[in-house]
C-alpha cells in the first residue's frame, strides 16, 4: 500500500487540487474514477455555471457513507413530524425504534382542536420470524385495528421496511381494506430501505403518497389575506415555531407546513394556498411541482436560516403579493427584529470572524447554513450533501441534462394532470413575468455551488476516509454533520455541530434562530476544550517537576 | 449417518422417487428420516399413507417455543421417520426462510442426534434452487450428498445443470458433493444415453435409470410406495436397486456445470440425431 503523504505540517498550502489528488491516490482505479466526479473544485463561471458533479448515485461499497435508507427518508424525515397521523412501521422492531424522532422534530398539539399527538409513541408491527415465513398482512391488519381502537386517529400510515418487500406483503391492499372498515384515511408506503441509492428515494415516495392520499381532500378556503404553504421545514429544535412567529407578525397565514408542527388536516387543505415556499428543495420539491401542475400554485425557493436570508425570503413573499400594506409590514418586522440580531452579531463577530467551517449534511442544509456562517464572518472551506442531486448542487438549470439511471427510474414518477375544477392559476403569465424580472424566481433553485467561493471543495456523499483527511489537512474550526460523524470528528479536535438534530439546541431559523446560532457557534469555535484533546503526556512524554519549596 | 438431499425440476418425480428409494432402504433394515422441504407438505404422503402430518412450522406457530420432537415426527412405512417443514400458502410470506427455520428447529430438538441411530436423513427439496432458503440443505453441511432427479426433457436437464451451479457454490465452503443423476424416464428418445452423456460432462454418473411405469401412478393413488403397494412388481425392484446403488455409492464429486450452448448441443446430438 502506498504511504499516506503527511501534508499537515503546512496546512496553509494544501490546495484543493492536492487534496483531491491525495485522496484519489488511495483508492482503487475504479473507485477513484467515480469519486473524482464527486469531489469537485468549485469554480463559478458566467450565468452561475459550475463544473458538473456526480450525485445521487450508488455509494461505493466499503466506503463508509453518511447516507441513510429509503425508509428513513420516507418515514423519518417527511412523514414522521406530523403529529396526528399514527405512523406504523411494518417490520421488525429496530427500524421503528431507531427512526423514532431522533431528529428532534417538535410539535404543538394545542394548535389542533382534537389535540392529537402521536409523535411521542413509536408504532411498529414488531414482525417476528413467523410473519416473515407466513406473511405479515394479518399482523399489520391487527396493528392498525389496535392503534385505531386505542387512539381513534384521523389517519394511519404504514411504512414498509426491507423484509416486507422481500416477502411481498401488500401493504396497500391492507390499507384500502382498513380504510373501508374504519372509515378513516389509511395509506401505505412501499418505502423499503433498500430502494434507491439513499434516503432521497424515500422522500420522493413520501411526496407521492401524501399527494395521492391527502392533499386536496378538503377544499375549505380558510381566512387570511396572504395564505402560503411552507414546504421542507421539519421543525427541528423549534425552527417552524420561530418562522410561524415571524409570519404572524407579518400578517401572513400559514395554511400548512410540510411537515414540521403539522397536522394532516393542513395537508388536506394545502392546495388552497396562494404560493408554496420551499425550504428543503431536495426532500419536497416533488409535492410543490405536483401541486403546481394540478392546482396552479407556483413555488418559490426560500431560506430562513440566517437573519439576512430570512429578511430576503420575507421580502420575496411580500413582493409576490405586491401589496404595499404587506410590503410595509414586512419591512417593519425586519427592522424591529434585526436590532436584536445585530447586537448579538456584533458581539460575537470579533471572535468568529475568519474562522472556517465545513458542512456535510442533507440535501439543503449544507447550503442554507453557509449563509448564516457568512453573517458572522466565517468561511465555508468545503461542503457537500448526503443525498442531494445535481440540481441541488448546480441549480435546476441542469435538470434537462441529468441522466436518469435505473435506480431513479425504480421510484415511481406520478403522472399529474390539471384538476378540471380546482386548477386556478394564482398569477397571470404577465404578472409572473414581471415578478421574475424583479427577481422573484418561480420554480427555480440556483443550487449550492454557484453561491460557494471558487477553489472550495464540493464533495458528494463524502466518505469517512475523506472526512478524516479533510480534518487533518484543513483543520476547520467547525464541522457540521450528523450523529454518525460527531464523535469521530470531535476526537480529532474539531467541534461538530449536528445539523440533523441540532444537538440539544435550536431553533436556528428566523431571527431568534440566528441569534441562537451565532451564540452557539461562538461558544463552540472558541472553546478551549479542543486544545486538550491530546493528553499532556502525548505532547511531552517526559514530565518534569520540582519541589514547592525550591 | 448420511445426509442426502434430492433436487430436480418441479414435477420431475422427486417426492415419488425419494419415498420409493427410502422404502427400499427401510426394507434393507436402514433407519431413515425424510424431511420434506416443500410448503405443500406432500413429501411423506406415500410413506405415511396419506397427508396427515403436523408440519414443523405450523407446530411452531401453534405451540410457540414449546415444541417436542414427537409433535412433528411421524412414523411411516417400516419405521421411517417422517417430517414436513411446511410453509406459507402460495403467494405470501417466505417459504425459503421457513425451510431454514424448520431445519434449525429439527437440529435443536435433536432430530439428528446419535441417540436417534439414523442411517440416513433425506431432504426432499421443492423445485429448482430458487433462493437462499431452498439452498439451505446444501449449505452448512446440512446435506452432504446430492442426487438430482432428471429426465431427457430439455427443461429438466437445464434445471439439473442449474442445481449443479448451486452445489458448486457451496461445495467448497460446506463440503457438499454430488452423488449422481437419477433418470426418472419420460420415454424421451435416446434418454438413457443422453443423461449418461450429461452426467459424464458434469463429471458425475447416472446412478440409475428408472423406467416409466404406470404402477407408480397406481400406487400413488393408493397413497403408497410401489414397494409397499406392489412389492412383487418389477418397478419395485427398480427402486430397490436404486436404494442399493445409493447405499453403495462411492462417487461423490464437485460437479462441473456446463455452458448452455454445450447443453443444447447435447440435446441436438442425442435428441435430433436419433
Amino acid at each position: 500500500m502506498e504511504t499516506v503523504v503527511d501534508l499537515s505540517t503546512d496546512t496553509e498550502k494544501v490546495s484543493p487540487e492536492t487534496f483531491k489528488k491525495e485522496i484519489l491516490k488511495q483508492y482503487p482505479a475504479k473507485v477513484a474514477r467515480k469519486r473524482s466526479k464527486q469531489i469537485i473544485i468549485n469554480s463559478v463561471g458566467e450565468d452561475k455555471c459550475t463544473p458538473e458533479i456526480l450525485a445521487n448515485v450508488r455509494t461505493v461499497p466499503g466506503i463508509i457513507s453518511q447516507r441513510g435508507c429509503c425508509y428513513a427518508g420516507c418515514k423519518g424525515v417527511v412523514l414522521g413530524p406530523t403529529r396526528d397521523i399514527v405512523n406504523i412501521t411494518h417490520g421488525p422492531i429496530g427500524c421503528g425504534f431507531y427512526s423514532w424522532l431522533t431528529r428532534r422534530n417538535q410539535t404543538d398539539p394545542d394548535q389542533s382542536k382534537d389535540k392529537h399527538n402521536f409523535m411521542t409513541y413509536c408504532f411498529s408491527t414488531d414482525m417476528q420470524e413467523e410473519e416473515i415465513i407466513f406473511g405479515g398482512e394479518k399482523k399489520l391488519r391487527l396493528a392498525i385495528q389496535e392503534a385505531y381502537d386505542l387512539f381513534k386517529p384521523k389517519a394511519i400510515a404504514i411504512f414498509s421496511t426491507c423484509p416486507v418487500g422481500l416477502i411481498g406483503d401488500d401493504v396497500h391492499a391492507v390499507a384500502r381494506e382498513m380504510k373501508e372498515k374504519l372509515g378513516i384515511n389509511v395509506f401505505g408506503f412501499s418505502c423499503e430501505g433498500y430502494k434507491g441509492v439513499s434516503q432521497s428515494a424515500g422522500h420522493h415516495i413520501a411526496n407521492n403518497g401524501i399527494f395521492t392520499h391527502v392533499i386536496g381532500k378538503d377544499d375549505t378556503i380558510g381566512e387570511g389575506d396572504y395564505r402560503i404553504n411552507l414546504l421542507g421545514e421539519y421543525n427541528i429544535g423549534g425552527d417552524a415555531f420561530e418562522i410561524e412567529r415571524i409570519f404572524e407578525l407579518c400578517g401572513i397565514t400559514l395554511v400548512s407546513t410540510f411537515s414540521g408542527n403539522s397536522s394532516i388536516d393542513q395537508f388536506a387543505n394545502a392546495h388552497t394556498a396562494d404560493v408554496n415556499l420551499i425550504m428543503c428543495h431536495r426532500s419536497i420539491n416533488y409535492v410543490a411541482e405536483m401541486m403546481e401542475k394540478k392546482f396552479g400554485i407556483p413555488w418559490i425557493k426560500v431560506n430562513f436560516i440566517g437573519a439576512e436570508s430570512t429578511a430576503k425570503s420575507l421580502r420575496k413573499i411580500a413582493q409576490y403579493y405586491g401589496e404595499d400594506a404587506l410590503i410595509d409590514r414586512v419591512e417593519k418586522v425586519i427592522a424591529d427584529e434585526l436590532g436584536a440580531v445585530e447586537a448579538v452579531k456584533n458581539e460575537v463577530y470579533a471572535r468568529t470572524q475568519g474562522k472556517t467551517a465545513m458542512l456535510f449534511v442533507g440535501g439543503s442544509r449544507a447550503h442554507h447554513y453557509q449563509d448564516i456562517f457568512h453573517e458572522i464572518g466565517m468561511k465555508t472551506l468545503s461542503a457537500g450533501y448526503e443525498f442531494g442531486h445535481r440540481d441541488d448542487y448546480e441549480g435546476r438549470k441542469v435538470l434537462p441534462s441529468i441522466k436518469v439511471d435505473a435506480d431513479s427510474r425504480n421510484i415511481t414518477e406520478l403522472e399529474v394532470e390539471q384538476d378540471e375544477k380546482r386548477f386556478r392559476p394564482r398569477k397571470s403569465p404577465e404578472e409572473m413575468d414581471a415578478l421574475t424580472k424583479n427577481g422573484v424566481l418561480f420554480s427555480e433553485y440556483e443550487g449550492m455551488m454557484p453561491e460557494m467561493e471558487n477553489e472550495t471543495l464540493v464533495i458528494d456523499d463524502i466518505s469517512h476516509y475523506e472526512t478524516e483527511r479533510l480534518l487533518e489537512l484543513y483543520k476547520p474550526d467547525i464541522f457540521c454533520a450528523g450523529i454518525k460523524e460527531k464523535y469521530v470528528v470531535q476526537k480529532s479536535g474539531v467541534p461538530l455541530k449536528q445539523l440533523h438534530s441540532y444537538d440539544y439546541g435550536g431553533p436556528y431559523a428566523g431571527f431568534t434562530g440566528a441569534i441562537n446560532f451565532y451564540k452557539e457557534i461562538d461558544r463552540m469555535v472558541n472553546s478551549k476544550v479542543w486544545s486538550y484533546i491530546k493528553a499532556p503526556w502525548e505532547k511531552n512524554p517526559v514530565l518534569s517537576g520540582g519541589y514547592a519549596w525550591e | 449417518m448420511r445426509k442426502i438431499a434430492i433436487y430436480g425440476k418441479g414435477g420431475i418425480g422427486k417426492s415419488t422417487t425419494t419415498q420409493n428409494t427410502v422404502a427400499g432402504l427401510a426394507e434393507m433394515g436402514r433407519k431413515v428420516m425424510v424431511v420434506g422441504c416443500d410448503p405443500k407438505a406432500d413429501s411423506t404422503r406415500l410413506l405415511l399413507g396419506g397427508l396427515s402430518q403436523n408440519t414443523v412450522l405450523d407446530t411452531l406457530r401453534e405451540e410457540g417455543e414449546d415444541v417436542e420432537l414427537s409433535d412433528i415426527r411421524k412414523e411411516g412405512f417400516k419405521g421411517t421417520v417422517c417430517v414436513e417443514s411446511g410453509g406459507p400458502e402460495p403467494g405470501v410470506g417466505c417459504a425459503g426462510r421457513g425451510i431454514i427455520t424448520s431445519i434449525n428447529m429439527l437440529e435443536q430438538l435433536g432430530a439428528y442426534a446419535d441417540s436417534e441411530k439414523l442411517d440416513y436423513a433425506f431432504y426432499d427439496v421443492l423445485g429448482d434452487v430458487v433462493c437462499g432458503g431452498f439452498a439451505m440443505p446444501i449449505r452448512e453441511g446440512k446435506a452432504q450428498e446430492i442426487y438430482i432427479v432428471v429426465s431427457g426433457e430439455m427443461m429438466a436437464m437445464y434445471a439439473a445443470n442449474n442445481i449443479c451451479k448451486g452445489i458448486l457454490k457451496f461445495a467448497e465452503s460446506g463440503g457438499v458433493r454430488l452423488g449422481g443423476l437419477i433418470c426418472n424416464s419420460r420415454n424421451v428418445d435416446n434418454e438413457r444415453e443422453m443423461i449418461e452423456a450429461l452426467a459424464d460432462r458434469i463429471g458425475t454418473q447416472m446412478i440409475h435409470f428408472v423406467p416409466r411405469e404406470n404402477m407408480v401412478q397406481r400406487a400413488e393413488i393408493n397413497r403408497k410406495t410401489v414397494i409397499e403397494y406392489a412389492p412383487e412388481h418389477p418397478q419395485a425392484d427398480e427402486y430397490r436397486m436404486l436404494a442399493r446403488k445409493i447405499e453403495e455409492n462411492k462417487m461423490h464429486v464437485i460437479p462441473k456445470p456446463i455452458a448452455i450452448e454445450e447443453l443444447e448441443q447435447l440435446l441436438i446430438n442425442y435428441g435430433i440425431a436419433a
